[in-house]
């Protein structure tokens, strides 16, 4: 892994005409959410998340991680209490205003989501393009994130040829590429071997110093514990205590 | 059968089997289209000049007046209207002319015995044709008794059948069109079906539905229009075919072909790819702003 991995991201976030960044990325209030028929998932939720902050989310398999990211990422909605991002009540916002609260926030996913049609390149570049810039203004900026990401070798590659770390980092850089205002990043440290992991955090760290607020969900305490973040463990659909 | 290049970058992925099933029934059914739309102009062709023909000409039956022999009141009666404003020639039929008519139909042994008409055979002038009241009034101011036959009937009977067939070939057109965007719609719910998992990558990294259903419009709109180009020239070749073996008038005299019929339906690839692109974008809105549609985006 090259050295600059360990270095502070060289890249100025690629933050263009959006609203003034919130003091509070997230807030919930007494947030409920259970999928339809099924017992609640979630139960109480309160959590702010101020701007720059940096928490993981703990918990076993099944204590409600990715239904709260689901929720944060607005991929469903409470079915109690009040969610807000970035200010505003999202609560019951309409699909149609959806994805101009997600170009404000970069999403890492465990099983990354990459588009296996396109190279390395325009999976990264992929928010920058759907929020209407030019490849020719974009380009050289892709590039340096790649590099810093260990990818620089790798610009014209699909994901089938990436592997998994490979695919990790790119994963995360597709999130960061367009300077969100908040991360939300489920397990993604899953599919890496411990190093790897370790140096993915890092990256996170770098981009959190730079005031991203940056919420990770992962069921590895001792990572959580090593990153001297926030901690919030999820246990039984509430959350039941933070440490940091 | 790839009609554009695959672009490297484009968002949306090409399922190539599905793709070329919905060119090929696209092609085809603008090919039917353009068929359709040739047959319509033919037909109104043809029928405006039968109709032209027919407003050419008048019959005038003379009824020969007491001490006057039919030939006498039939040339009478030419002379007359040779005379008359809109008439370029008027020509009385003798007996054996009108004899000459008849023989095909009735054969040699009746006719020497059989009564018939004296008729006066006119020409009109066909930018000012004169009508058929006029002419009965100089026959009348001339003293004669006679009828005159415009062929309005007849007019109106080959107008309204080649109207029919106008009709017929336009609703074939619209049919075929109905069917093109039915194809497409079912091409954009399957594309929206097979590609979820990039339609749920696309919204999540910040792509409204308008955006995601342009992908399938644009991709669709360049399918048809290349399909309806495929389509409009397979018609164009028939054509051309029809024309070059059958000379002016085709290879069906009724329904004459002219190089015109060309332009009729050279925008057909882009009437195809308007029509596919409504098409794709009514179903890509409504299919992902549906409650299954929302669940597989934001999977």
């Amino acid at each position: 892994m090259p050295d600059r991995f360990e270095n502070l991201m060289p890249l100025s976030p690629r933050r263009a005409a959006v609203p003034l960044a919130s003091s509070e990325p997230v807030r919930l209030e007494g947030v409920g959410f259970g999928y339809a028929n099924r017992p609640d998932v979630l139960r109480d939720i309160n959590l702010v998340l101020t701007r720059g902050s940096f928490h993981f989310l703990t918990g076993p398999s099944g204590a409600g991680k990715t239904s709260l990211l689901r929720l944060l990422t607005l991929s469903e909605r409470p079915t109690a209490g009040r969610l807000s991002l970035f200010g505003s009540d999202v609560t019951d916002i309409a699909d149609q205003e959806v994805h101009l609260l997600r170009r404000r926030m970069g999403m890492v996913f465990q099983d990354f989501r990459l588009l296996d049609h396109l190279d390395a390149f325009d999976n990264a570049a992929l928010p920058l393009r759907l929020a209407g810039q030019r490849r020719s203004d974009y380009g050289n900026d892709v590039r340096e994130m790649l590099n810093w990401v260990g990818l620089g070798d790798r610009i014209t590659a699909r994901p089938p040829a990436l592997s998994g770390g490979e695919q990790q980092r790119l994963a995360i850089a597709r999130a960061v590429m367009a300077g969100p205002e908040l991360i939300v990043a489920d397990e993604p440290t899953g599919s890496v071997d411990p190093a790897m992991a370790d140096r993915l955090m890092v990256l996170f760290q770098s981009l959190n110093r730079q005031g991203t607020t940056v919420l990770i969900a992962s069921h590895d305490e001792n990572i959580a514990a090593r990153s001297g973040a926030t901690v919030l463990r999820l246990d039984g659909g509430t959350i039941r205590e933070g440490i940091g | 059968m790839r009609l554009f290049p695959n672009s490297s970058t484009d968002l949306l992925p090409r399922e190539a089997a599905g793709e070329t099933w919905l060119a090929g029934v696209i092609a085809v059914l603008c090919f039917i289209a353009c068929l359709a739309a040739v047959s319509a102009s033919s037909a109104d062709r043809a029928a405006q000049g039968w109709a032209r023909q027919l407003r050419a000409e008048a019959t005038v039956q003379v009824r020969p007046r007491v001490g006057e022999t039919g030939p006498t009141a039939a040339a009478r009666a030419a002379e007359t209207l040779a005379g008359t404003d809109g008439v370029t020639e008027a020509v009385a039929l003798d007996r054996r002319a009108a004899e000459e008519l008849l023989r095909p139909w009735l054969g040699e042994a009746v006719l020497p015995d059989m009564p018939l008409p004296f008729l006066v055979t006119v020409r009109l002038d066909p930018d000012a044709p004169a009508s058929a009241v006029t002419l009965s009034r100089a026959l009348a101011s001339a003293g004669l008794d006679a009828s005159v036959d415009d062929h309005a009937q007849w007019r109106g009977d080959v107008e309204r059948s080649a109207a029919l067939i106008t009709i017929l070939a336009g609703f074939a057109f619209v049919l075929t069109a109905g069917a093109a965007a039915a194809a497409i719609v079912y091409a954009t719910r399957a594309g929206l079906m097979a590609r979820r998992s990039v339609i749920a990558t696309l919204s999540m990294a910040g792509a409204s539905d308008a955006a995601i259903a342009w992908l399938f419009q644009r991709r669709f709109g360049l399918l048809a229009a290349g399909a309806g180009a495929v389509g409009m020239a397979l018609a164009l070749l028939l054509i051309a075919g029809v024309r070059f073996l059958g000379g002016g008038a085709g290879l069906v005299p009724a329904l004459p072909l002219a190089w015109s019929d060309a332009l009729i339906i050279l925008p057909c690839p882009l009437i195809a790819a308007g029509v596919a692109m409504i098409s794709a974008r009514l179903a890509a809105l409504s299919r992902l702003s549906s409650p299954v549609g929302r669940e597989r985006k934001l999977a």
